[in-house]
């Protein structure tokens, strides 16, 4: 089947056409955009330039899976090798959606299997994943070449042994943080002895033991491999095998960075990193101590992202690594590093760009570590470029994020965790509002925002009014009414995604963003004060809109405990489980 | 902005009225301040301030703002204020009433708290697994084992250690994803009650507890190289719990006058630093070198010298003689 005789017996006669320029000359151009925003305003241009964009579409991306059907997908876009999909609310990372409340996959591969035989790539994030389904693409797809899993659940490591054993032409194979069943490393012997193509391999959070062997000769002979994480049962002496064997790697995650190495074995380690000249990415270093981090520095040289967040250094450790890390853009660290170890961040790091700073221990109470507003402050100083920072700590004054937005006017996101709902400036005792005040009339191009401590719904009049290309909004434990809320809602004209958990907003939050709702992704309200009778209210005045409740075992039938609304072209879903209530307009 | 006094989420009004100057640790209406204070628990959990039940220091619903000490619980089951009935019945109780715990839970699978149906759907306890609180999946995989407790043994700490079992924990928050917690919850090591030095490749930590503090700390011995340091690392960590002695805003002011009244506490008589040693003896830190100090010490304390009986004769002598 050709493609374009077919497309060509419909497209009108060339003296009627608006375009001047033939379609495979327009499809041509505009194959070349890569930015979906792009090709979203290009499609919207005239007719022909719906079409001319839709056929030279290669990759959609769908950010919320309930919002379209696959069906109308295949039909928009006939040529796809690539799709991403996102699922669950984001909430459900924190258990705050039921196990089995959908976004499967399956449906999805069904259609796609039909539709687009020659699928290359699939990412998914938080979707529900079965072995099934992981067995049906390995078998339904012969072009098939990337996998990349995050934060999915309903599969184990069976699934993977069939995209091992079937996938021949696989590159990628990218297991992030999920909820697997992990049985066994076998998955990985299921490899073909003739298989070399692979230039992906992430198995960093998996847990079971794989074969070594069978690992060793994998990675020696797919000479395309660029990145390898494995994970923490490799110990460093395997570790340094695999990496004589791939020097070119630019991403690199290394298994359990703790072990008792001869002085030799220490020496041939160095060595082996010295030859990793093109190291961009370096993750892993689980239970890294000390002694063996300097075997690193050489090949720190031109690293751009530095991934700790599993790796408990000390400050001191932290710096001594720093030092050789000129060139570090994104730096994500345990709070064990402590104010002092982001003074050294501040200190060495002047071209970083993203900072994520993860507790160690987020639910010990006893003890007071981690970081404080000292050590943001002091990255501040000495990291001008920052605009992108994740934060979790126990303590912060107004004063402080005042001060660290007017050093980083740039800030695009802005995640600050307070640790202790509801907790205000430690120093002042007075609510953060002035601090996210400060952050949103500074940080003009702030695109995503998490706030939290105490805080009034000043905070929330301060978003509405200033934050004028926020997408992304997270509140927790915060606000004083539903008037915050609403000027957020009212204001606030790019406003995508908006979740709240524990806040005394109501229904008449809920019901005065109407009008925005069409435009955005979605809203989620959990344990607020939002009716069941709010929620009708609002599927009855938007019945385009999808408007879903979650209800928990015991509850009453007056309150809504979680709210999940999104605007969808595939009407209301059919598959939602019986604790998920479809107030449908209809 | 309305200068109604609107009650926030937690029930602490927006506008923050001056706290009156008062021999008392708290105000004993209105606003809580000292409830807000720098704290290791959510805001609802205990100082021995507070150990006596005495509602009306009890942070949270006090929709009369009367200052009364009225039980506040009666306006929590107000259906009229159910606007601000909001940590009764949803996921972070902050209302912690005479007698009846909003907030802590079973985390076995499917049951349910025994408490009032108000505070059914009350913050569930995370299990540190992947499962949803009502999951069959099986056993929480949290070291600290949950338990159902009363509000009175929510404690923060009281200076001689707490079962960590006891803390009470939001679902979903902090909001980290389950992978991590449980990668963290396997490989940080777990605080023990009875583990009071843990001791690392880089650290040693020691817990010190200061009569009177609601919470003890723990102080890394191995970053300190003498007495001295140890002595000016202990001030600043404690000169926050120099209750009673803090200006009239109950907030300890953060300029040195506070910090030299605790060493002047420290060093004069009102406290004294001991530490427990390998044997169980209670002695007073400064008697050894630093080094064979460090050896033993198995955790400090920071004690009233009035209390400081029973310490070696050679020890008290040293500690009149600083007097």
């Amino acid at each position: 089947m050709d493609p374009n005789s077919k497309r060509k017996k419909e497209s009108p006669p060339e003296t009627s056409r608006s375009s001047p320029f033939p379609d495979e000359v327009l499809e041509r151009i505009l194959g070349l955009l890569k930015s979906n925003k792009d090709r979203s305003s290009v499609s919207l241009v005239c007719k022909d330039w719906y079409n001319a964009e839709s056929w030279s579409r290669t990759h959609v991306f769908i950010g919320n899976c309930y919002s379209v059907s696959p069906e109308i997908v295949a039909r928009r876009f006939p040529k796809i090798r690539s799709v991403t999909l996102k699922g669950k609310p984001r909430f459900s990372d924190f258990n705050l959606v039921p196990r089995n409340w959908g976004a499967d996959i399956q449906s999805w591969l069904v259609v796609f299997a039909s539709k687009y035989p020659f699928l290359e790539e699939l990412r998914l994030k938080r979707m529900t994943v079965t072995d099934e389904s992981l067995e049906f693409l390995a078998l339904n797809f012969p072009d098939f070449k990337a996998l990349s899993l995050l934060s999915c659940d309903g599969f184990s490591t069976d699934g993977l042994a069939a995209i091992a054993t079937h996938c021949k032409n696989l590159t990628e194979l990218d297991i992030q943080e999920n909820g697997i069943d992990d049985k066994s490393g076998n998955w990985l012997s299921c490899f073909p002895e003739n298989f070399s193509s692979l230039e992906v391999l992430n198995f960093a959070n998996l847990n079971s033991d794989v074969n070594f062997d069978a690992l060793e000769k994998l990675v020696s002979r797919c000479k395309s491999l660029k990145v390898l994480k494995v994970n923490k049962n490799v110990s460093l002496e395997q570790l340094q095998r695999l990496l004589v064997c791939t020097p070119q790697l630019t991403e690199i995650g290394t298994g359990s960075f703790s072990q008792e190495l001869t002085g030799c074995q220490y020496t041939e380690l160095e060595n082996t990193f010295n030859h990793c000249k093109s190291l961009e990415t370096l993750s892993g270093l689980w239970e890294a101590t000390a002694p063996y981090l300097p075997v690193l520095y050489p090949a720190c040289t031109n690293l751009t992202f530095l991934n700790l967040g599993y790796a408990a250094l000390q400050s001191h450790e932290l710096a001594n690594l720093l030092r050789h890390c000129p060139q570090l853009r994104r730096l994500w660290v345990l709070d064990t590093v402590e104010d002092k170890g982001l003074e050294a961040v501040g200190s060495n790091c002047p071209l970083l760009e993203e900072l994520r700073v993860f507790p160690a221990d987020p639910f010990d109470e006893e003890i007071i570590r981690g970081v404080t507003e000292a050590g943001f402050v002091a990255v501040s100083y000495g990291c001008r470029r920052l605009h992108y920072v994740l934060y979790f700590c126990r303590q912060m004054t107004n004063a402080a994020v005042a001060t660290i937005v007017q050093n980083c006017p740039n800030f695009t996101h802005f995640r600050l965790c307070i640790m202790n709902p509801g907790q205000p400036d430690y120093m002042t005792n007075e609510p953060m509002d002035e601090a996210f005040g400060a952050v949103v009339k500074t940080c003009s191009k702030l695109q995503r925002l998490s706030v939290s401590g105490l805080l009034t719904d000043l905070t929330f009049v301060y978003i509405g009014r200033y934050a004028k290309n926020l997408e992304t909004l997270s509140v927790a434990f915060a606000g004083s009414s539903d008037w915050g809320m609403q000027c957020v809602l009212g204001g606030c004209p790019k406003l995508r995604k908006l979740e709240i958990r524990d806040c005394p907003f109501g229904n008449a939050t809920l019901l005065s963003g109407l009008e925005k709702y069409e435009s955005m992704r979605s809203l989620w309200m959990s344990s607020c004060n939002v009716t069941m009778n709010g929620c009708r209210q609002l599927a009855r005045e938007m019945p385009r809109l999808n408007v879903e409740v979650m209800k928990e075992e015991g509850s009453d039938d007056i309150q809504a405990d979680k709210v999940y609304v999104y605007r969808s072209v595939a009407g209301p879903r059919r598959d939602a489980p019986p604790s998920v209530l479809t107030l449908s307009g209809l | 902005m309305s200068m109604r006094l609107e009650h926030d989420y937690i029930g602490l009004s927006s506008e923050v009225p001056p706290m009156e100057s008062s021999d008392k640790k708290f105000s004993a209406g209105g606003l809580h301040l000292k409830a807000t204070e720098l704290r290791l628990g959510l805001p609802g959990s205990e100082s021995p301030e507070r150990e006596n039940g005495n509602s009306q220091l009890n942070i949270g619903v006090h929709c009369n703002n009367s200052g009364s000490s009225s039980s506040s619980s009666s306006c929590c089951n107000n259906n009229n204020n159910k606007s601000f009935v909001l940590g009764a019945k949803r996921g972070f109780s902050v209302a912690i009433h005479g007698g009846s715990a909003n907030w802590v839970f079973s985390g076995s699978p499917g049951s349910e708290p025994a408490f009032s149906p108000r505070a059914a759907n009350a913050g569930k306890v995370i299990t540190g697994s992947d499962s949803v609180p009502v999951s069959k999946d099986g056993l929480p995989q949290s070291p600290k084992p949950i338990a159902q407790e009363k509000k009175n043994q929510i404690l923060g700490v009281n200076g001689h250690g707490v079962a960590a079992a006891s803390k009470a924990q939001v679902v979903g928050w902090p909001p980290i994803r389950s992978f991590r917690k449980n990668t963290m919850a396997s490989h940080t090591p777990k605080n023990d009650d009875d583990a009071e030095a843990k001791l690392g490749s880089g650290f040693l930590y020691i817990k010190v507890s200061m009569d009177g503090a609601p919470y003890l700390r723990k102080v890394d011995l191995k970053t300190h190289g003498s007495y001295t340091e140890l002595s000016s690392a202990l001030e600043k960590m404690f000169s926050c719990f120099t209750i009673g002695q803090c200006g009239s805003h109950g907030v300890p002011s953060r300029d040195g006058l506070s910090e030299s009244r605790l060493i002047d506490l420290l060093h004069g008589s009102e406290y004294v630093l001991t530490y427990e040693d390998k044997d169980g003896d209670w002695m007073l830190v400064g008697d050894v070198p630093w080094k064979m100090f460090t050896d033993s010490c198995r955790r400090l304390r920071i004690m009233k010298s009035s209390e400081a009986i029973g310490l070696a004769p050679r020890a008290m002598e040293k500690c009149k003689s600083r007097n």
